[in-house]
C-alpha cells in the first residue's frame, strides 16, 4: 500500500499499461512534455517515448478519428480529453464511429480505445471546464462508461478499461485529482472488482442513496452526518455508468425500501432518470416512497460563484434524504 | 503582377508536390500567365461570383476551375500523350495490364448498372452509382499492394471490387442485411464509411500506426469534393502533415455533392487546398486511369520511403444521381452531363486500347465474358443472400457480455417466443 493522490494513482496505472502492453499509446492535448494540465500524465513521455506518449494537434475530432485508425491498426490507444467541455468536437467520432465500429463490423474490427475525461466542477473555472457529460455517452450503445470516485478505483480501472476489447470513457473527478488515499499498486487486475460493478461504500438499511465520481465522498459524508440523526444510509457508488449493475442496486432498494440518486449533471435525461426509472420498474413492490433526485439544475454551466448552488452538497443530499424518507424537508407541504 | 504574387502566396509551399510544379514549369514555358498559374481561383476573384455557386455554369470545368496543370495522359478522344514527368510511372503498364484495367472497369461499371436494376427490382433499398467515375477508383485501386489499406465511402465500389470484395458482399449493407460488406483484415479495406470525411481521420490514424510499426505500407482515404469542407478532413491533413505520416488523401472530386455543386465546397481548386496544410498535391484527370494510376503511384512511394502525406484530386464526374433515391434532373443541366459523356473513362481506354491494336475480337469477347459474370454472380448471390435472424440485432455490441443488454435480448426472445410457433401460426392464419 501507498499513499498517494488520485492524480498519481491514475498515473501509475497508465505508466503499467505502458510497460504491460507495447500497443498502448497515450494521445492528447499537452499529455508530453506538460505531463498534462493536470499533470496525471506527468512523466510518461520521458519514460516511454514521443511515439507512445503522443502529444497532438489542438483538434479533438482529429484525436478520437485518429485513435480509430490505430485501434484498426491494432493498437490500444489512451486519448485524454482536456476538459469535459472540450468533447463536443469529438462527439461524431465517438459516437458514430468508436461506438458503432464492432456492431458494423460483425465483432471483426475491436475498438479497445479509452477517452480519459476530467469532468465536473467546484474548482472556479470558466466555461466549459467544470462540464458533467456522461449521460450523452450512456445513452450511446457500444460504449462503456465508467466514472472513479477514489485513488484505488482510479489505479485500477484505468488498466481495466485499457485492457477493455470495448471502448471506454472514463470519467475522472477533477476536483479530487488531489485528494490522498492507499493504492495497492500489486493488485491483480483479475482479482480485483470488475469494473462493470458497483460497490456498496457504506452499509445502511433506511435509504440507498446512488452516486458515482466526485459525489461519492459528499455522499459518505452525508452517510456519517445522517448517522448523527440515527438515520442508516446505505451509499453506493456506480461506478459503471454503462452498464449499470442492478443486481447490486435492486439488492439494496429491496432492504431500504428508499432511493436517493445525486449527480452533478443536470436531471433531466440524466443517470438519475435512468436508475429511478429501471429501479421502479424492477423493484416496485419494495419501494416505500418514490425515488428523489438530488442534481445540477438544468442550466448551462453557470459562472462559478453559483456552481455551489448548481453542485449537490451535502445538505441538499441530507433534504433528498428527508424526501425520500418522509420527514420534513424544504418541499414538505407542497404538492406533488 | 499582384496575381502572381498571389499565386506564390496559394501554390508557393516549399513542400508542394516536386512532380506537378516541375510539369507545370515544363509545360508552362511560352504559355502566358492567364494560361497557366493564372486560371487558378483566388479568394478575391472568386469572391464576387459567390453568391451564384449553385448555377449549374459554375459546377463544371468553367474556365475560372480549369487548371492549367491537370494531367492527362489519355484525351477524352483516346490518344496517349506523353508527359515529361509521369510517363516514367506507367512505363511498366504493358498492354495485357492495359486491357485488364479496361476489363476491371468494364466489369465495375456492369456491377453498377446491375445493384441499380437490382434497387429498381426491389432487392436493394438504396444503391449509389458510381458511374463515371471507374478510371478514378480503378487506376488508383490497382496501384496499391495488398499490404497498404484503403479507407473508402460509400461510393467506392470499384476500389472494394479491384481489392477482391466479392460482388453480392459489395451490396450486402444497400439490401439491409448488414451494416457493412466484408471483415476489412481480408481485403485490408475499412468498411465504406458513410459519415462524410470521417475516414479521412482512420487513414491518418492507421498511418501512425505503420509509422510505429516501422512498415513500409500506406493507408488510402478515399473522399469525395464534398468531403473537403468537412472538419474531419482538415483535421486528417493537420494529422499527416505534423506527423508525416504515410497517408494518400485521395479526392474525387465529381463535381457533386447531392445537389451541391463543387463551387460551393471550395474557391480554389481542391488540390490547392493541401498547400495550406503544408500537403504536396496533384491534380489529373480522374477519368484517365493511366494518369490516376501514375499519380496514386507517386503518392503511394512517396509515403512508403518516409516522404509523408500527398493529396490528389482525381477530376471526374458523377454521371448518375447520388444514389438511386436521388433526382438530379432537379438542380443540374443535362448539357453538362453531355459534355462529361465525351470524356467517358471507358470509351477513351477503348479508343486507345484500338489504336494500339488490341482491341481484338477476342478481348472484346473475353471483357463482355467477364462482366456477364460478374453481374450474374452479383444478381444470384444478392437474391439468395441469407436473411439475418431477429437475434442477431444484439449481437456484436460489444465484445463481452453486458448485464442490461442481455436483459433486453431475454424479454425480446420471450416476447417473439409468445406468438408460438411461427409456422402454426402461420397456418391457423391460413385456416381462417
Amino acid at each position: 500500500m501507498t499513499q498517494m493522490t488520485f492524480a498519481r494513482a491514475i498515473n501509475s496505472g497508465l505508466r503499467k499499461s505502458l510497460e504491460n502492453d507495447p500497443k498502448v499509446i497515450l494521445m492528447g492535448e499537452d499529455i508530453g512534455t506538460l505531463g498534462g494540465v493536470f499533470r496525471v500524465t506527468d512523466g510518461l513521455q520521458k519514460d516511454f517515448g514521443k511515439h507512445r506518449v503522443v502529444d497532438t494537434p489542438l483538434a479533438e475530432s482529429g484525436i478520437l478519428g485518429t485513435a480509430v485508425g490505430l485501434a484498426y491498426r491494432g493498437y490500444r490507444p489512451v486519448v485524454e480529453i482536456q476538459f469535459d467541455g472540450f468533447i463536443y468536437p469529438a462527439f461524431d467520432q465517438i459516437v458514430s464511429q468508436v461506438a458503432k465500429m464492432h456492431y458494423r463490423t460483425q465483432g471483426a474490427v475491436k475498438m479497445p480505445i479509452t477517452i480519459r475525461v476530467p469532468f465536473g466542477g467546484g474548482i472556479g473555472s470558466p466555461e466549459h471546464h467544470s462540464e458533467s457529460p456522461e449521460a450523452y455517452f450512456t445513452h450511446t450503445s457500444g460504449l462503456r462508461v465508467v466514472s472513479v470516485s477514489n485513488p484505488q478505483d482510479a489505479h485500477t480501472m484505468i488498466q481495466q478499461a485499457i485492457a477493455s476489447d470495448d471502448p471506454v470513457l472514463y470519467f475522472e473527478p477533477k476536483r479530487r485529482y488531489h485528494d490522498k488515499g492507499e493504492v495497492d499498486e500489486s493488485l491483480d487486475l483479475a482479482a480485483a472488482l470488475s469494473m462493470e460493478k458497483a460497490r456498496v461504500v457504506t452499509e445502511g438499511t433506511d435509504v440507498t442513496l446512488v452516486a458515482y465520481g466526485p459525489l461519492v465522498k459528499t455522499a459518505r459524508d452525508a452517510a456519517l452526518a445522517a448517522a448523527d440523526e440515527g438515520v442508516s444510509i446505505e451509499v453506493i457508488d456506480l461506478r459503471s455508468l454503462a452498464p449499470l449493475d442492478f443486481a447490486t442496486l435492486e439488492a439494496s432498494v429491496r432492504k431500504t425500501g428508499r432511493l436517493v440518486i445525486t449527480h452533478e449533471a443536470s436531471q433531466s435525461g440524466g443517470l438519475g432518470a435512468e436508475v429511478a426509472a429501471s429501479i421502479t420498474e424492477r423493484c416496485f413492490y419494495h419501494l416505500e416512497a418514490a425515488p428523489v433526485r438530488v442534481t445540477g439544475f438544468d442550466v448551462p454551466y453557470p459562472y462559478s460563484k453559483l456552481e455551489m448552488h448548481h453542485l449537490p452538497g451535502l445538505d441538499r443530499i441530507l433534504d433528498g434524504v428527508d424526501r425520500a424518507l418522509g420527514r420534513p424537508n424544504s418541499l414538505s407541504g407542497l404538492e406533488g | 503582377m499582384a496575381v502572381v504574387s498571389r499565386v506564390t502566396i496559394i501554390r508557393g509551399n516549399g513542400a508542394r508536390v516536386a512532380v506537378a510544379r516541375r510539369d507545370h514549369e515544363s509545360r508552362g514555358q511560352g504559355q502566358t500567365t492567364s494560361e497557366g498559374c493564372g486560371q487558378t481561383v483566388f479568394t478575391d476573384d472568386a469572391g464576387k461570383g459567390g453568391i451564384a455557386a449553385g448555377g449549374p455554369g459554375n459546377s463544371a470545368e468553367s474556365n475560372r476551375r480549369s487548371g492549367g496543370d491537370l494531367v492527362q495522359l489519355i484525351t477524352p478522344g483516346g490518344e496517349r500523350v506523353s508527359h515529361p514527368e509521369f510517363d516514367s510511372w506507367v512505363q511498366d503498364v504493358s498492354d495485357e495490364q492495359l486491357a485488364s484495367l479496361y476489363e476491371d472497369m468494364v466489369a465495375i461499371r456492369r456491377i453498377d448498372a446491375e445493384a441499380t436494376a437490382l434497387q429498381r427490382q426491389g432487392e436493394l433499398a438504396l444503391w449509389p452509382p458510381l458511374l463515371g467515375q471507374e478510371a478514378s477508383q480503378i487506376g488508383s485501386a490497382r496501384a496499391l499492394r495488398d499490404d497498404d489499406f484503403v479507407f473508402p465511402s460509400y461510393r467506392d465500389n470499384g476500389v472494394a471490387y479491384v481489392r477482391g470484395v466479392q460482388p453480392a458482399d459489395i451490396v450486402k449493407a444497400w439490401r439491409g442485411n448488414a451494416l457493412a460488406g466484408w471483415d476489412p483484415y481480408t481485403v485490408n479495406v475499412a468498411t465504406q464509411q458513410i459519415i462524410i470525411g470521417a475516414q479521412s481521420l482512420h487513414a491518418t490514424g492507421y498511418a501512425m500506426g505503420i509509422q510505429n510499426d516501422g512498415a513500409d505500407s500506406v493507408a488510402v482515404a478515399y473522399f469525395g469534393d464534398g468531403a473537403t469542407s468537412e472538419g474531419d478532413v482538415n483535421e486528417a491533413m493537420v494529422f499527416a502533415a505534423s506527423f508525416q505520416a504515410p497517408v494518400v488523401f485521395f479526392c474525387q472530386n465529381n463535381h457533386w455533392a447531392i445537389s451541391e455543386p463543387v463551387m460551393l465546397q471550395s474557391h480554389i481548386q481542391i488540390a490547392d487546398r493541401a498547400s495550406g496544410f503544408g500537403i504536396p498535391s496533384m491534380r489529373v484527370d480522374g477519368n484517365d486511369v493511366l494518369a490516376v494510376m501514375a499519380a496514386t503511384r507517386i503518392a503511394i512511394d512517396r509515403a512508403r520511403r518516409g516522404g509523408g502525406p500527398t493529396f490528389i484530386e482525381a477530376v471526374t464526374y458523377r454521371m448518375g444521381p447520388h444514389t438511386t433515391a436521388d433526382d438530379p434532373t432537379r438542380y443540374r443541366d443535362a448539357n453538362e452531363l453531355e459534355d462529361w459523356a465525351a470524356k467517358d473513362p471507358i470509351a477513351r481506354l477503348k479508343t486507345l486500347l484500338d489504336r494500339k491494336g488490341l482491341l481484338t475480337a477476342e478481348l472484346e469477347t473475353a471483357v463482355a465474358a467477364k462482366a456477364d459474370a460478374v453481374a450474374k454472380e452479383l444478381r444470384s448471390g444478392t437474391i439468395n443472400m441469407p436473411e439475418p435472424e431477429p437475434l442477431d440485432i444484439f449481437k456484436h455490441v460489444y465484445s463481452t457480455p453486458n448485464s442490461s443488454l442481455e436483459r433486453q435480448q431475454d424479454h425480446y426472445t420471450r416476447y417473439l417466443a409468445s406468438f408460438g410457433d411461427p409456422a402454426e401460426a402461420a397456418s391457423e392464419e391460413g385456416a381462417r
